[in-house]
């Protein structure tokens, strides 16, 4: 990854996109500040306050977290206390939380609070717990690696509705996706290719450049039309 | 109905305390409903047996000796109740114990071993088994000890699973410091039985944990699992030998042993798998490391410190 220059703004859902490979959810690595993936140039800023050096445990008590593109299974773990910890930073630990958080990600809590975060789930229930753990988080900001993959396309629209309910209560949305809905649900887009975030700007604007004019990787594609 | 009181009640009630602290229900052995044996090192503080169940005991120079029977076509709805225990620091506790369940017979036997006190305990106990034609029978066996790790728990048992039987046996090590656990399982499992043998043991400090488990599945279509989880830190060691047999048409054993270590310890796991009929399957799957990565990186990403993090990831495998 280089010459990365990215922001989100206050309340601002942002998606990243980019073919594969691009470096994305490297980025968001970066930004959570996981192991192996500190950066050798370059600072990360949140809220004024220089983040570079912080673990990913500071981080998130200052309101990052970050959504897997593949969540973690947790053997023994249930839904219930999987969520309370997200809740717990948010100060906000209650039955009715932990509830409202599985249903806004369709899932009935009397069917899953007691169930276990394991192989006992499939992927997209996996998925949809990991972003109900992160709703119960109040974060400030979400970063959210493609959180429509592994659950089905007619879900989308949930999808969509979750990351507006974030935003809604305040938090910036950073979404790591390759569905054209969700950036054109959001505020902004930035367009990643070859480790570098190529240009930023209007969702739909960013998503037809990348769609017509950008060949896979041609870097000098970019460099002709960005200057 | 048959109820022994021994004029105990000061050990009882030290007994009590000392399951209770451990998180254990005591209620249970005053339950005239429920089948139940309280031994204190060699003293048998109180017995219950219920219809369907044959309970002899007796007391010997270092321990007790049990034979329990549960007789043909009872199914005994409320768990058997077991407690051991050792409250003095220093001592030798020998438990023989004989199981039968007749044909058609169904139980279901929850064991408390509590030695909060010891600093020098040695808690032996030879157990045979045998579960009949048909016959059900669980044993789950739940420690507590103190946090001096001066116990040294030696489990042996063999148990033999006849036709269409099934058994089920389980042990939880994991409050308290382990100490030295030298367990010794061995099944030998007939035509359509079912086994399942589960060991959960959470060592520390400079624990000893030797886990050997053998499933011999003689008969057609047997089938068993064999799954133990292990987490160690500190100093402490822990071996495992999960040994499965399949000897029969049909036959299926699976073996699965996940050990997760911190600081100095050292795991090590030794499947062998023996099969000699070319239509039995036995497979195998063991997994030693460190805790996830990922698993710890996500949770500390929803604001936990990372030792706290391995914590809960610890306690969930070992749930
Ligand atoms: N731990 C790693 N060590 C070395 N290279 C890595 C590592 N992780 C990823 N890469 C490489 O970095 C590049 C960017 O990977 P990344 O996972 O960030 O892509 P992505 O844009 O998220 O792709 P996708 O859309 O497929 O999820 C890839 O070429 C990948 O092979
Ligand atoms: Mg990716």
């Amino acid at each position: 990854m280089r010459g990365v220059n990215l922001e989100v703004a206050d309340s601002e859902i942002h998606s990243v996109i980019g073919p594969n490979g691009a470096g994305k959810s490297t980025l968001a690595y970066l930004l959570m500040g996981l192991e192996g993936y500190e950066p050798d140039e370059g600072e990360i800023y949140f809220n004024g306050e220089l983040i570079t050096p912080l673990s990913i445990t500071e981080r998130a008590k200052r309101g990052i977290t970050l959504g897997w593109q593949e969540p973690a299974r947790f053997e023994g773990l249930k839904v219930r206390d999987y969520l309370s910890i997200g809740a717990r930073r948010a100060n906000n630990v209650s039955e009715e939380t932990l509830c409202h958080a599985l249903e806004m990600v369709n899932l009935s809590p009397a069917l899953y609070l007691d169930r276990e975060v394991s192989e006992a789930l499939s992927g997209g229930e996996r998925k949809r717990i990991e972003l109900a753990s992160i709703i119960t988080m109040e974060p400030r900001l979400a970063i959210l690696d493609e959180p429509d993959s592994g659950i089905d396309v007619l879900s989308l629209k949930e999808v969509i509705t979750m990351i507006r309910h974030l935003k809604k209560n305040g938090s910036s949305v950073l979404v790591i996706t390759h569905r054209e809905e969700i950036a054109a649900a959001s505020d902004r887009a930035s367009l990643m290719c070859d480790g570098v975030v190529v240009r930023t700007g209007d969702p739909v604007e960013i998503s037809n450049f990348f769609k017509n004019e950008c060949k896979p990787c041609d870097m000098k594609a970019y460099t002709l039309k960005g200057e | 109905m048959d109820v022994i009181k021994l004029d105990v009640s000061d050990e009882f009630e030290a007994m009590e305390g000392a399951l209770e602290l451990a998180g254990g229900d005591a209620s249970v052995f005053k339950m005239p409903h429920v089948s139940s044996l309280v031994v204190s090192g060699n003293r048998i503080l109180s017995a219950n047996q219920t219809e369907g169940i044959v309970l002899e005991k007796r007391s010997t120079g270092s321990g007790v000796d049990i034979e329990l029977t549960i007789k043909k076509g009872y199914k005994i709805p409320d768990p058997v109740h077991l407690c051991f225990g050792f409250l003095p620091k220093e001592g030798l506790q020998q438990i023989n114990v004989s199981m039968v369940a007749e044909e058609d017979s169904s139980v279901q036997l929850v064991a408390h071993c509590t030695f909060p006190n010891s600093e020098h305990v040695i808690h032996k106990m030879d157990a045979s088994i045998v579960v009949h034609k048909n016959a059900f029978l669980k044993y789950d066996e739940t420690h507590f000890h103190g946090e001096q790790g001066g116990v040294e728990v030696i489990p042996k048992a063999k148990v033999v699973v006849m036709e269409g039987g099934r058994y089920f046996t389980g042990l939880t090590l994991i409050s308290g410091r382990v100490g030295l656990l030298d367990l010794d399982y061995d099944v030998e499992a007939g035509k359509d039985s079912v086994c399942e043998l589960n060991t959960k043991v959470h060592g520390k400090g400079t624990d000893n944990i030797k886990i050997r488990e053998r499933i011999s599945l003689i008969g057609e279509n047997a089938r068993s699992v064999t799954k133990s989880r292990v987490a160690i830190a500190d100093n402490a060691v822990a071996e495992f030998t999960g040994i499965t047999e399949g000897h029969a048409p049909h036959a299926f054993g699976h073996v699965d042993c996940v050990e997760v270590i911190q600081g100095n310890a050292v795991a090590c796991a030794i499947p062998i798998v023996k099969v000699d009929n070319p239509l039995a399957k036995v497979t195998h799957e063991a997994a030693i490391g460190s805790v996830d990565k990922k698993e710890v990186e996500t949770l500390m990403a929803r604001g936990l410190e990372e030792s706290e993090a391995v914590d809960i990831i610890v306690k969930g495998m070992l749930m």
